[in-house]
């Protein structure tokens, strides 16, 4: 059983994000992580790997060339090999473009499992796998809480308000997880010597039989403008008090907008 | 020669501190509260393979050079000085193996030791015999194929967790201490051993430091490191060398608590302002860090010339560690003050950071000690010759 998990690298969550004038993000301004929520997809798939379910764990992701970063330390936590989609023409590229490149990607390393984490840390658009299983005409089991592979089928456990679902597909499929699965390991020291060492890719567009065009220059949508969060006005900050008394102000303070 | 961190030591650095500020540094105070050795956190660090950076490849360990150990030691000690001592002593204990044992030792204790399967502790001083080395009084009579060892020790790091010790006993009374001592390797489960207690501390009060008592213990004559009469000389290289662990850990207690006073001047308001637009704040985290930065830039250095075998080793990595113990305390103390009233209780972090910081002018040589060795090497720089 092989799987694939795509991955993307995205600014440190909390940092301060930069635009350059075209308004792009400006990746190199701030410090790049692997999306946390793709962690959660590559805890889920090296557990399958332990529990020896899956023989082979490919990292694959589509960025500028920084992201070999995340694929290194993708390969720090366990997993065989990396790819890195990388081009000029996929600069500013929107999720349609990006599900187009993967969708692509993967069809060539034809998986049993394409696994994804549920949202990127950045976009937040959650579209990605979706358009990917539909351009692969796969089906798509997503928001799982854990994958489970036998028999030539793939499962997850969907969390729901009133209990939880247990969804199947026969392979090959494109599945999410979300956060539920459990905390993703650390990279141990010895992973992250060894990750120097396993092969990782470089592909670029012409190597997935793309074309520039054909992506309509990377984006079907278009950034009009990016700009900070307002601030709202004067705050009223309640601090060094004790517990109980700051507890009184903030009540105090809700009652009088009658919002308790 | 010149320090710079390599692409390896800033990876290492991050590596280190995630773990530090994810899993160590929230179970800092209840350690310390609880007097708690964190067999937990010993596990964590076995499983990210931290307590092999001294040993070699072929016994799974790591290899890291002494400045990536130092890294190692220094992250994880800005986040709780008893958890650092767990990789420290890991190295101190095996160190008398590492320069002086057989292969045939190594092979059958290092893998144990590099996996943190098992964890070693180095049983040097007595009662009577702190700075005063040579003065130690524990025996090891040979008798056959053994040796019989009799005796105590005190304040040994780790003596009542560690399932293997580097003891030092006198196999030759009277030729003294410093021809007549022995080093041996002593699995702790060894009938007529006993940790019978542990003493209560200022500070690294998570790291058990006990009083270990030797009724006839028998030891195999192979488990003799080294000649015999080796000992002093063993025990002297050993701290020539491991002196460089307790440098990192001051200057990682020291790096924690300006961490923490800048965190805290940041947020706190008196007079109107954030207490650390006030310049003689300013003043003193400047100090601080400069102070911090110095200790640390000692400290990679003598760890450079450990690894280039600088004839001259000693000098640097007392003076590394003389500097980093004074600073941690100096650095600690200042911390509290600027934490004014909230840094002396235990709600917040620095007044045991403090307490952590004082034994680093202690153990492993006292500051005073590591004055000495500076000096002697001063003399000998100077050609003055040596007291008639």
């Amino acid at each position: 059983m092989k799987i694939v998990v795509c991955i993307k690298q995205v600014p440190a969550t909390g940092a301060d994000k930069r635009y350059t004038d075209d308004l792009r993000l400006d990746r190199a301004a701030a410090e790049a992580i692997i999306n946390p929520l793709d962690e959660y997809a590559i805890e889920q798939a090296l557990r399958l790997v332990d529990d020896g379910a899956v023989e082979a764990v490919t990292y694959l992701s589509m960025g500028p060339e920084q992201a070999a970063e995340a694929l290194r330390r993708a390969l720090a936590m366990g997993g065989d090999d990396a790819v890195l989609i990388t081009d000029p023409a996929l600069v500013g590229a929107d999720e349609w473009a990006t599900a187009r490149v993967l969708a692509a990607a993967l069809d060539k390393l034809a998986p049993d499992v394409s696994l994804m984490g549920m949202a990127s840390d950045d976009a937040r658009g959650s579209l990605v796998p979706g358009a990917v299983a539909a351009m692969r005409t796969l089906p798509l089991l997503s928001y799982g809480s854990e994958l489970k592979l036998a028999d030539g089928e793939a499962r997850v456990r969907r969390l729901t308000a009133a209990g939880f679902d247990w969804i199947a597909a026969p392979l090959p499929v494109v599945a999410t997880v979300t956060d539920q699965v459990g905390e993703p390991r650390y990279a141990s020291l010895k992973g992250i010597m060894a990750a120097k060492r396993k092969p990782l890719e470089t592909w670029s567009l012409a190597d997935l039989g793309l074309s520039a065009d054909e992506l309509k220059g990377g984006a079907l949508t278009q950034v009009t403008d990016a700009r900070p969060p307002e601030a709202k006005g004067p705050t009223e900050r309640i601090e060094n008090l004790p517990a109980a008394e700051a507890a009184t102000k903030i009540a105090d303070w809700l009652a009088a907008r009658k919002l308790i | 020669m010149t320090y710079l961190p390599t692409a390896e030591h800033d990876e290492l650095r991050a590596m280190v501190r995630e773990l530090a500020d994810e899993r160590i540094a929230p179970r800092a105070a209840e350690i310390d509260a609880n007097a708690e050795f964190p067999q937990d956190l010993r596990k964590l660090l076995a499983q990210q393979d931290l307590l092999g950076i001294c040993f070699e490849e072929r016994h799974g360990g790591t290899n890291l050079d002494t400045i990536g150990q130092t890294i190692v030691v220094e992250e994880i000690a800005r986040a709780d000085a008893t958890t650092s001592l767990i990789p420290i002593v890991q190295k101190l204990g095996a160190l008398p193996i590492i320069l002086a044992g057989s292969d045939e030792q190594k092979d059958r204790y290092f893998p144990r030791l590099a996996s943190g399967e098992w964890l070693a502790a180095f049983a040097l001083t007595e009662a009577a015999a702190g700075s005063d080395v040579a003065s130690n009084r524990m025996r090891a009579t040979r008798d056959g194929d053994d040796y019989v060892l009799n005796g105590s020790k005190r304040f040994i790091t780790h003596g009542s967790v560690a399932d293997v010790l580097t003891v030092f006993a006198l196999t030759d009374p009277a030729a003294g201490g410093r021809k007549g001592m022995s080093a041996f390797i002593v699995e702790t489960d060894t009938p007529g051993f006993a940790a019978p207690r542990v003493e209560h501390k200022m500070g690294i009060r998570g790291s058990p430091t006990a009083e270990l008592t030797f009724d006839d213990v028998r030891v195999p004559a192979a488990n003799r490191i080294g000649a015999d009469g080796d000992g002093f000389k063993i025990a002297m290289a050993t701290l020539d060398r491991s002196r460089l662990g307790i440098a990192a850990q001051a200057v990682g207690i020291a790096q924690g608590a300006l961490d923490a006073a800048i965190g805290y001047a940041a947020d706190r308001r008196q007079f109107g302002e954030r207490v650390i637009d006030f310049q003689g704040i300013q003043w003193m985290l400047a100090d601080m860090a400069t102070q911090t930065e110095a200790a640390r830039q000692l400290t990679y250095a003598a760890a450079a010339r450990v690894d280039a075998n600088a004839p001259d080793l000693p000098y640097w990595t007392s003076s590394a560690k003389l500097v980093a113990g004074d600073t941690a305390m100096r650095v600690t103390t200042d911390a509290v003050q600027v934490l004014g009233g909230y840094g002396y209780i235990t709600e917040y972090p620095v007044e045991r950071m403090m307490r952590d910081a004082k034994i680093t002018q202690l153990y492993e040589g006292t500051q005073q000690i590591q004055r000495l060795i500076v000096a002697r090497q001063l003399l000998a720089r100077a050609g003055v010759a040596k007291r008639g």
